[in-house]
Parts: structure tokens; C-alpha cells; sequence
């Protein structure tokens, strides 16, 4: 496309950022590698040994880690249909024509700027409190038993939490393919005779497609290693029943120090990423082609 | 006839749309009205909505007890270093990749998004003990050059696709105009970009100020920020809801202002450019 | 002063040589046209000369100087891109002035200029707006602003015109050739339409798969086509290409015969077919006649013509106006 002189200074400015993202991937990643096939506890320094897939066996025979990873499943899973089900159903509400558009979507997008640190606190204390929350308010005035949400629905209650954060997320991106739509494709239906159940069928869902799979893609990339909410509400429990794959490897790092078992679970958990990001970096390579 | 058929679908959905809306809203509008409450009357039942007295004792009391201002000072440091860092690294790199792409510019950005896909919890034993090593435990430079590398691809990403949008031919024009590779920089392709920058700016700075792995990971409270200094309220002898509030209502107020102005850049900087 | 040489260029992309070699003299102050179809490597060519790329060997010359390594803006040319490629974010004045400041000129005399520019181009009306806000005319005109206040060596067009509308494409066209009236500067013009190439050029190049097919005037062009290309390409309609007996009456593989030159009787002739489809432009009548052992030939008849689909013709191609094609495709 261009001169030689342009592609040569390019080399030089990409430089930079190709070195340091290199870096960045291989040193900690080798790491973790290494680590993963060594007994390695902080508590006990020095007394590093090879133990080829001990931890590998340790970490993936616990009996916590096929819950935690259950725990990962269903948490991904939860938010997922909760937030593109809704996220569809608030993109098509916020399409309509009403007055204070604008302000409404503000509104409905505000939960993804929360930190999660913030929201999780918020919900646990506020709203899910059994003695002072807001909802036990709630069902007390409607008759009920309040709830101890966190207590006895842990993962239930830490999908609510992080569902409403990712539901803006979903919607907004929704909302703008929605947006993209050519009106002449709908009006062209409409004169073929269709109603707007089948438009909305064989028209508005197959464009929605593609945003709806970024959308699944994406999140399950940023769901998959949900942490923050976890660590201030329920830390992990009761027991380890709203422990996931990243929790569980906290735990065994920053707890009990296992260097060598967290380094195993953190591979495994690289390992589960991938396989969602090689369709993510697919769909999105394709785009880029076109 | 229609007309009015038309009137009263759109009141219809205005009032439930309004009503969705204050729903999806309401934790918020909340947590800033529990700010303005007493201890007393942030637990009290039934709540109280809108008739209390309203005091702004909860943010000097934050202040007094916990110097919440440093950790403020934090979060900004952190997500300013690491956003304006990675700008730095990311701006020619983009402008390469969109402007002079060779055969590998694609692979290469593949390759850049793929780093993003890898989970942090799988280098958090690396990260930690390099840092440990170092003597960067709860240190702001270590966040600052964590988050720059986390967020470095999406921002590489976000630029690309906002500089692949100004034309190639313009930039051929100022070097028929006699413009050199800087002057084509400083007169043509910046003022273009800087809408682009801008919004990267925004986002970036928004996800690093919410970031909620590392600052928790490797702060403990020299160098935590607000994600980190909100979660020590998680503790039982932390319960002070309207002091957590006030807290909260500071930490998410300029963001969520942030957020408001970049909702369209959103969308095609979290999913790099797939959907605009 | 503004002649420019090619010798041996050849440009590959990754492997594929788009321009084999072209040798080829531009002449101080001739206004050149480079036309041919879509992918021939004309556009290539003109990026080549302006040194936006890189020639692969060979050697251009701008005024006897070898300009080969030269960047882009050492070679005094000014290029007016398709897209305007106006800087979108400065006012038309900074636009026009943008060369100018980059050259280093004193503010004072680049007023005087981009003022001087800005009045022969009608635009003193518009020096503070954006380019965001003229009509596409405009654009044009002000992207031809900003090349002709650095009183460039020659001027580059690349499909100057392609993204206006019909009637604007006429009115610019004259425009442009006006203004290499006045300037008399060497000119040198990129385009797909055959139309623009006739109506502009002193000298058209063809060019064809990186080639070039044939060069000269327009009417040289029209009257000797070189080979049975540039018999196909200039002129409009399209001239009738023929192969077969009826060719080989003429000692020839192909022959081609205008529309225009097509003598039309309703009674006698040497080829009977029957109208297609007549098209009635008032001025002239194009008949597409289905011709017997033919197939379909075009004629151009002046004036209207009372001849309709279905009626039966007879067509006559004047002998000395049949160009005569070998089985290389070669004018004989």
C-alpha cells in the first residue's frame, strides 16, 4: 500500500506495544507454567520440588473443584440468559417511541459504571439484608418470612448482583444493532404481508445475530473470572457454595499460599477461557475481514 | 382515530418504560439517598425514602475516619497512569497497524486481542510474586503498569478501528501537500483522531477505575484504590450503611458521569469494533 | 517545466506485476489522460508518478530529474484525489492554505494566493466553512484549490469526478479544462469514462491488464484503434466488434465497424436483421438490430426515425470504415 519508507517507521511505532504485550503474555504465563509442575508453598520457602502433575492430580481431584466449577458453569450460564433475555427485551422497550427516551436510557445503562465492589455491597447490605434490607421490608409487608439471600441462595443471590451489572451492557449493544436495522427491510416485509411477530422472527432476530453472539461471547470472557462480587459478599460460602474456578485459586494462592496447586488451577482456568475466546477471536477476525 | 390509538401506546410505554427504568436504577438512586441518612435512620424500618434529615455528616465522617481522599487519589492516579501510559504505547502502534499495514497487521491484532481473553486469575501467582519480588506490593506503580498492560489491547483495538475510519487518502494529500511524517501527525491526523482518542480515553479510564481484581489482589491500603477501600466495608464491623453509601456515591459518581457521555463508544470499544 | 518521463516502470504488489513496464513522455503543459477499465493499473500508475508508491524499477524523470527516490512532496506535483481528501477538520481557507504553510510561505502571501485561488474558483463565499458543508461541487472545486495554489509542476487527477452527479461532471469537466487553458500547466488525468478521456485530453493513454495499449490524440484514437481494446473502448456506443465469414470477406479475423459510420435502409443493404430495441434520444436513434448469422449490431442513425421494434432493416458498413483486426487483435 505504501512506500517503504512509511512500513519501516511503521515497524518502529508498533514496536512498543508488540514487545510489551509479549512480555506481559509470556513471562507470567511461563510462570504459571512452571510453577504448576512444582511443590511450591510460600509458607514452607525453599523447599521447592518437581512433582510433574501432582498438582494437576491435587487440584483437579479435590472435590471442591468440580463444585467450584459447576459453581463457574452455572454462574456464567445465569447471567447470561438473564442478561441477553432481558437485555433483548429492554433494547426492544428502549426502540419504542416514549417520552424521556433519553433519560430512561441512562437510567437502565447506570449499573455498568458501578464497581463491583460497590454493587455487591450495596445488595448484600441494602436490598438482601434479612433484617434491615430492603427486600425483607418487602416481604414482611407483604406477609412473608424474609429471605437471608446470601445465606441460603448464595449463588442465586451473586448472579442477581452481577446479572444487574451486565444487563446494561447487553442491552446496549443490542439496542445499537437494533438501531441498525434498515427501516426499508422491515417496511418491505410489512408490504409482503408479515405481522410483527414474524417480522421480529425472520427479520429483527437474524440481524441480531451477531450482536447477540458478541454479546454471549464477550461476557462469558469477563464472567468466567467474576471475583469481586465473591470476595465481599459471601466469601465464597457458606462451605464453598458460591465458590468458583477463580475464588477456588485465590483461596490456594493468597490463603494457603500453595503456589503450586494455584498455578495448576490457574492453567485449567486458561485453558477454559480458551476455548471461548478461539470462537470470540473467530467471529471477530471475520468482521475484520469484511 | 388512529392518532389516539397511537397517543395512548406511546403513554402506555412510556409509563412502563419509566417504570423499568427507576427499577434497574433504583439500587443507586438508593445507596445515594442511604449518603444522606443517619446510621439510625439508613437501618431503620420501615425505610424511609424521602423525608429524613438530610446531613452530609456521612462524607466528612468517610474523610475523618479513613482518609477516604488518599484512596480517591489513588483511584486516580492508577486509572489515569495506566490509560494515559497505554495511550502512549497504543497510539502509534494503531496508527501503524491502520495506516501502513503489512501482511501480519492482522495476525497481530488477533494476537493482541487473544492476551485479553487470557483469565488474570491464571497469572495472579506470577503477577503477585513478581511484584513481591520487587517490593510492589501495594504500590501504585504496580497497578499502574498492571491495568496498562490488561487494558493495552482494547485500547490498541479501539484506536485501529477509529483510525481505519480516516480515510488513507487524506493523509496521502498532506504528503503531496509537502507535510513531513510529523506535521502529518500534528496538523492532519491528530485533530482527526482526537474524537477517536478521546472516547478510548473515557472507557479506558472507566474500566481501570472499576478494575476489581488486581487492586484487590495486590493492595492491602497504602496504594488501594476506591474498589478496594469499599471492599473493606465487607467486614461485620464495617456495617455502617450510610457511611458506606456516602463512600460509594463518591466512588461511582464521576464514573457514572464518564459513562453517561460514553455509551455509544461503549459498545464498539467492548466489543472491539464487531458492533457499531 | 513540467514534462514528465517514464522509463521501464514496473510496480509488483506481493508477487503480482500490475504494471509490467511502461516506457512512456509527457510533454510540458499537455493535458494527459490516462483512461481504461477498472483494475488496469491506471490509478497505480498515477500513485507512481506522485511517488504515494514506490516503483519497483524503472525510472521517472520530472523535468529531467530523476524523481525515482523522491518523496512525495519534493516533485512539485499537486494530486486531486477522488475522494477530495479535504482535511475535514480546517475551514476551505486552511485547506487551500495547508501546502502553502507547509512550504513554510509568510501568512501574508498565503492569503494573497489562497484569496487569488479562491476567486477563480467561485469560492470566496466559502473560505469559512467546513468541508462537511459544501455540496459535493464545492468539495471539488476547493481540492482543486489547494493544488493549484502551490503552482505545481503538473497536476494529478485521480477520477476527479466520479462521485458527482451527472450534470455537475459536465459542468466540472469543462471547468478543468478551462483552468488548464489558463494555466497551461501539464495535466494529467485519471478515468474510466471514455467520454471525460475524449472531451479533455491532447493525448490519451489506454491502458489495459498494467499496459499500455495505445497512445495518442483523441481523434487518432477514435479514427486508427491500434488494436481491437482500444477499437472497443473509445467511442460510445460501443463499436461493433465482428469475427467470422462475415470478417474473413475482409481478409481479417475481426472487424469493427462504428454505430455512426452504419448506413440504414429499409429496403436493401448487406446485412437484413430486425430491431431489437430502438432508442429514441431525438438527436440521434440507436438501433439494436438482430442480424442474420451476425448477431446483434449496433447503429447510430442522426435525427428521429420513424423504425420501431419488430420492423426489418437492412445495415451497410461502409468499406472505408472497416477497421480490419488480426488474430492477435491487431489493426491491419
Amino acid at each position: 500500500m505504501a512506500t517503504l519508507q512509511t512500513q519501516t517507521a511503521a515497524r518502529f511505532m508498533m514496536a512498543p506495544a508488540v514487545v510489551m504485550l509479549l512480555v506481559w503474555m509470556i513471562v507470567p504465563l511461563g510462570m504459571t507454567l512452571y510453577f504448576s509442575f512444582l511443590r511450591y508453598n510460600l509458607l514452607m520457602p525453599g523447599m521447592e520440588v518437581f512433582t510433574g502433575f501432582g498438582n494437576y492430580e491435587f487440584f483437579l481431584t479435590d472435590p471442591a473443584f468440580f463444585v467450584a466449577l459447576g459453581n463457574t458453569l452455572l454462574l456464567v450460564g445465569g447471567t447470561l440468559l438473564a442478561t441477553v433475555v432481558g437485555g433483548t427485551f429492554l433494547a426492544i422497550l428502549l426502540d419504542q417511541p416514549f417520552w424521556g427516551r433519553g433519560i430512561v436510557r441512562l437510567l437502565v445503562i447506570a449499573p455498568f459504571f458501578v464497581m463491583p465492589t460497590v454493587s455487591a455491597l450495596v445488595w448484600k447490605n441494602m436490598l438482601m439484608h434479612p433484617v434491615n434490607g430492603l427486600f425483607a421490608w418487602i416481604a414482611r409487608g407483604l406477609g412473608f418470612e424474609p429471605v437471608d439471600w446470601l445465606a441460603t441462595l448464595p449463588l442465586f443471590s451473586i448472579t442477581v448482583i452481577v446479572a444487574w451489572g451486565w444487563l446494561p451492557f447487553a442491552t446496549l449493544i443490542i439496542l445499537t444493532a437494533l438501531q441498525s436495522l434498515d427501516r426499508e427491510q422491515k417496511e418491505a416485509a410489512e408490504m409482503d404481508g408479515a405481522g410483527p411477530v414474524s417480522i421480529f422472527f425472520h427479520i429483527t432476530l437474524p440481524h441480531l445475530a451477531r450482536a447477540l453472539t458478541a454479546v454471549t461471547l464477550i461476557e462469558t470472557i469477563f464472567l468466567l473470572s467474576v471475583f469481586a462480587e465473591i470476595l465481599v459478599t459471601t466469601g465464597g460460602g457458606p462451605g464453598i457454595a458460591s465458590t468458583n474456578l477463580p475464588y477456588l485459586i485465590y483461596i490456594q494462592a493468597l490463603l494457603q499460599y500453595d503456589v503450586g496447586s494455584a498455578s495448576a488451577g490457574g492453567v485449567v482456568a486458561i485453558i477454559l477461557a480458551n476455548i471461548v475466546a478461539v470462537f470470540l477471536i473467530r467471529m471477530i477476525g471475520k468482521n475484520l475481514e469484511a | 382515530m388512529a392518532r389516539e390509538a397511537t397517543r395512548n401506546r406511546k403513554i402506555a410505554f412510556t409509563a412502563f418504560a419509566w417504570l423499568v427504568g427507576l427499577t434497574l436504577f433504583f439500587p443507586i438512586l438508593w445507596t445515594i439517598l442511604t449518603s444522606f441518612k443517619t446510621e439510625g435512620e439508613a437501618i431503620a424500618t420501615p425505610p424511609s425514602l424521602l423525608f429524613f434529615e438530610w446531613s452530609l455528616e456521612n462524607y466528612f465522617e468517610v474523610q475523618r475516619r479513613s482518609n477516604y481522599l488518599r484512596h480517591a487519589m489513588n483511584s486516580v492516579v492508577i486509572s489515569l497512569g495506566s490509560t494515559g501510559l497505554g495511550l502512549l504505547v497504543a497510539i502509534p502502534a494503531a496508527w501503524a497497524m491502520a495506516f501502513s499495514p503489512g501482511k501480519h497487521t492482522k495476525d497481530i491484532l488477533m494476537w493482541m486481542l487473544s492476551t485479553k481473553m487470557l483469565p488474570a486469575v491464571g497469572v495472579l501467582m506470577p503477577i503477585y510474586l513478581i511484584c513481591q519480588s520487587l517490593g510492589l506490593l501495594d504500590s501504585r506503580i504496580a497497578l499502574v503498569a498492571v491495568l496498562m498492560m490488561m487494558n493495552l489491547p482494547i485500547i490498541v483495538w479501539m484506536l485501529y478501528t477509529y483510525f481505519k475510519e480516516i480515510p488513507g487518502e487524506i493523509l496521502e494529500a498532506a504528503r503531496m501537500d509537502g507535510a513531513s511524517l510529523g506535521k502529518e501527525i500534528v496538523y492532519v491526523l491528530t485533530p482527526m483522531a482526537v474524537p477517536g482518542i478521546a472516547s478510548t480515553l473515557l472507557l479506558n479510564i472507566i474500566l481501570a477505575w472499576n478494575e476489581a481484581f488486581w487492586t484487590l489482589n495486590l493492595t492491602s491500603s497504602q496504594a488501594a484504590p476506591l474498589t478496594a477501600f469499599i471492599a473493606s466495608y465487607s467486614s461485620p464491623e464495617g456495617l455502617f450503611w450510610a457511611k458506606l453509601s456516602a463512600a460509594s456515591t463518591l466512588a461511582i459518581a464521576p464514573i457514572l458521569v464518564m459513562g453517561w457521555f460514553s455509551q455509544k463508544q461503549l459498545v464498539r470499544g467492548l466489543t472491539f469494533g464487531a458492533v457499531k | 517545466m513540467g514534462a514528465i518521463t517514464l522509463e521501464k516502470v514496473t510496480k509488483e504488489f506481493s508477487g503480482v506485476k500490475v504494471i509490467p513496464g511502461v516506457d512512456l513522455e509527457i510533454a510540458h503543459g499537455e493535458f494527459v489522460v490516462f483512461v481504461g477499465p477498472s483494475g488496469c493499473g491506471k490509478s497505480t500508475l498515477l500513485r507512481l508518478i506522485a511517488g504515494l508508491e514506490d516503483v519497483s524499477s524503472g525510472t521517472i524523470r520530472i523535468d529531467g530529474v530523476d524523481a525515482t527516490g523522491l518523496a512525495p512532496a519534493r516533485r512539485s506535483l499537486a494530486m486531486v484525489f477522488q475522494s477530495y481528501a479535504l482535511y475535514p477538520h480546517m475551514s476551505v481557507y486552511k485547506n487551500i492554505a495547508f501546502p502553502l504553510k507547509m512550504a513554510g510561505m509568510p501568512e501574508a502571501d498565503i492569503k494573497a494566493k489562497v484569496e487569488a485561488a479562491a476567486r477563480t474558483l467561485n469560492l470566496t463565499d466559502y473560505l469559512d466553512r467546513r468541508p462537511g458543508q459544501l455540496s459535493g461541487g464545492q468539495r471539488q472545486r476547493v481540492a482543486i484549490g489547494r493544488a493549484i495554489v502551490r503552482e505545481p509542476e503538473a497536476f494529478l487527477f485521480d477520477e476527479p469526478l466520479s462521485n458527482l452527479d451527472a450534470a455537475l461532471r459536465v459542468n466540472m469537466r469543462l471547468e478543468i479544462s478551462e483552468l488548464h487553458q489558463s494555466l497551461k500547466t501539464t495535466m494529467i488525468y485519471v478515468t474510466h469514462d471514455q467520454v471525460e478521456a475524449m472531451t479533455m485530453a491532447d493525448k490519451i493513454v489506454v491502458l489495459h491488464a498494467g499496459r499500455i495499449e495505445q497512445v495518442g490524440s483523441p481523434l487518432e484514437l477514435y479514427r486508427n484503434p491500434a488494436n481491437v481494446f482500444v477499437a472497443g473502448f473509445i467511442g460510445s456506443p460501443k463499436m461493433n466488434l465482428i469475427e467470422g465469414a462475415p470478417a474473413a470477406k475482409y481478409n481479417a479475423r475481426t472487424i469493427g465497424v462504428r454505430p455512426e459510420h452504419i448506413q440504414l435502409s429499409t429496403e436493401s443493404g448487406e446485412w437484413a436483421g430486425v430491431v431489437g430495441v430502438a432508442e429514441h434520444l431525438g438527436s440521434d436513434t440507436f438501433l439494436h438490430v438482430q442480424v442474420e448469422g451476425i448477431g446483434q449490431v449496433t447503429a447510430r442513425i442522426s435525427g428521429e426515425l420513424n423504425i420501431h421494434h419488430g420492423d426489418r432493416v437492412w445495415l451497410t458498413p461502409p468499406p472505408e470504415r472497416i477497421h480490419r483486426f488480426d488474430g492477435e487483435g491487431t489493426a491491419i
